[in-house]
């Protein structure tokens, strides 16, 4: 295929001789990546790039032929991923072919877009919880990550470096080893400019696996993208736990990293987060149980009565959150579907412990290398979900047509087994 | 009127300014198959896009919306040229993905914000788009066309 670089050898960035020589002359498909990754630099404002250690690909999900086309144009020109690169979820469960409902046309570009991905080098993870899988980059490092909760996680929970880097960016960023140095790479941005104090809400409840999504769901929509330190949890707060909320919130808003004083790496105390600088006047923000409860129940449209399926893991569920659901299991099976969405690693670990068994028995349904608001699972029809996801809460509507109810792990297993709507309200009460 | 701004995606375009009156995100707002407003909470639900040149402050929400300006162009029901308030990532990563792929790409001029409130005054007027420079026809009036 013949390939030209649209004449883009000179550029403001400052880049390292091998860098202007990658740009330049050194194969199709990285000039390609190197084009793309140095004008979206001069775009953002960037001085220089930043080498990267790892990336993790959000653009395998196919939206349309074009983002299919431009996978298959990299394969062709010889494009192999420069770091270790995970992949995100595609639109179907490549373990159970009967999974997703799409036919035809749409299933077969799908897929070439998943196969797209790989053949350029990236491993098929296929998880939106790569850091799950074993992809977990160190304090500090530079890296380019895609899919918003984990970027969320790797910034804050990790503290290595990542801006939100979308469809596209992503793989030239992973191609070319490189991204620009800007936004979230640089020392100066990581610093909180806001604190939240969450010493208003019950101890009790910041406990619970339930709270989490809700306060990310008000960080969201609160800070937007701004850098929050948050003090007043618990030193004991789970990962499972930050990973919820972090989804939330760049489901919400367009978080990207947030602290937690005393738990998070870059944030051993509160000074610390703030860089030695202090926050923006005004910006000191305290959430009341009561703002919370109210956004607790934006996260439902449906109140009361019957739902028609659950479905918990986005973030795609853990071994740990397998473990919890696994205690919880009754005897007789749910009433409802009930759908667990996970990476295929966790799958495999329970597969090779002899515990698929376990969940089948209880009519739960493990969806694997996608999830059931990318692509169509849920039965095709007006009905209600249930989901102790803010992930989920969020998108249900908009992309499956179901309404929603947001409740706990404990509510979602009370409610299948009974094919109505079990929530206990004496937490947030 | 004429505004000069940066261009960030070289190139010239003529069409009615099709000023949004609420930030879109185009991934879940922008049908990229009709090149419509596809989100019923938007104010210009419905209307079409196409062919007009867009006036917008930037893009807003998911980063899968440069997908969506991807399409947009692949299937010929983008428009004809876009001007912007700030330098937005997202959507000039569609384009410069759909020109490495040889779609038609359109111009993208970068105003300040002045200049979108100058372009707010002149919706539905005609406008030219050229390497950097808009030019409207007539006055800055949304009623200029039926006086």
């Amino acid at each position: 295929m013949f390939y030209v670089n649209h004449g883009m050898t000179e550029t403001s960035l400052e880049l390292s001789p091998l860098e202007a020589e990658l740009l330049a002359a050194s194969g199709p498909a990285m000039q390609l990546a190197m084009g793309i990754v140095v004008r979206m630099g001069e775009i953002l404002g960037a001085r220089e790039l930043v080498e990267i250690t790892s990336s993790h690909i959000d653009g395998c999900l196919y939206h349309g032929d074009g983002g299919v086309e431009f996978g298959e144009r990299l394969v062709e020109l010889g494009g192999a991923v420069a770091v270790p690169t995970t992949l995100n979820v595609g639109a179907l469960d490549l373990l159970h072919p009967t999974r997703v409902r799409s036919r035809g046309h749409k299933r077969e570009m799908a897929l070439r877009q998943m196969r797209a991905y790989q053949a350029l080098g990236c491993a098929p993870t296929w998880t939106c919880a790569p850091y799950q899988a074993g992809h977990r980059p160190a304090l500090g490092e530079h890296v380019a990550w895609g899919e918003s909760n984990a970027v969320c996680f790797a910034n804050s929970v990790l503290g290595a470096r990542t801006n939100r880097y979308g469809d596209f960016m992503d793989i030239c960023c992973a191609l070319a080893g490189r991204a620009p140095r800007t936004g979230l790479h640089l020392d100066e941005n990581r610093r909180a400019t806001t604190v939240v104090d969450t010493s208003a809400i019950a101890p009790e409840l910041k406990t619970r696996d339930v709270f989490y999504p809700v306060l990310g769901t008000w960080l969201g929509a609160t800070v937007d993208d701004r850098v929050a330190a948050i003090i007043g949890l618990p030193g004991t707060v789970t990962e499972d736990q930050l990973k919820a909320m972090g989804a939330a919130a760049a489901s919400s808003g367009a978080v990207g990293l947030f602290h937690v004083v005393g738990v998070t790496p870059e944030a051993p105390d509160l000074a610390t987060a703030l860089g030695g600088a202090s926050p923006e006047p005004g910006a000191d923000l305290t959430p009341h149980p009561d703002e919370l409860r109210a956004v607790r129940d934006t996260l439902s449209t449906a109140g009361a009565g019957r739902i028609d399926a659950v479905a918990v893991g986005s973030p795609h569920f853990s071994l740990t959150e397998f473990d919890r659901l696994q205690a919880l299991l009754p005897s007789t099976p749910f009433a409802v579907p009930f759908y667990v969405c996970t990476g295929r690693s966790e799958y495999r670990r329970l597969e090779a412990a002899g515990r698929l068994e376990r969940f089948a028995d209880a009519g739960v349904e493990i969806v694997v290398d996608t999830c059931v608001v990318v692509t169509p699972i849920l039965p095709p029809k007006d009905g209600v979900l249930m989901t102790n996801s803010g992930k989920f809460a969020h998108y249900t509507p908009s992309n499956t047509g179901y309404g929603v109810v947001y409740g706990s792990l404990e509510d979602c297993v009370r409610s299948a087994a009974r094919g109505r709507i079990v929530r206990d309200e004496s937490l947030w009460s | 009127m004429e505004l000069t701004g940066t261009a960030l995606h070289p190139g010239s375009a003529s069409g009615t300014l099709f000023v949004l009156h609420k930030p879109l995100s185009l991934w879940g707002g922008v049908d990229p198959l009709k090149g419509i407003v596809a989100d019923p909470r938007h104010p210009q639900y419905e209307a079409p896009l196409a062919g007009r040149i867009l006036v917008m402050e930037r893009t807003i929400g998911s980063s899968s919306s440069s997908a969506i300006m991807l399409e947009l162009l692949r299937n010929g029901v983008s428009p004809a040229g876009i001007v912007l308030g700030r330098p937005d990532a997202i959507l000039m990563l569609g384009i410069l993905v759909a020109r490495e792929l040889g779609y038609p790409t359109v111009p993208v001029v970068q105003v300040d914000g002045s200049g979108i409130s100058r372009l707010a005054h002149a919706d539905g007027c005609r406008a030219t788009i050229s390497d950097g420079v808009v030019e409207v026809e007539g006055r800055a009036s949304p009623r200029q066309g039926s006086a």
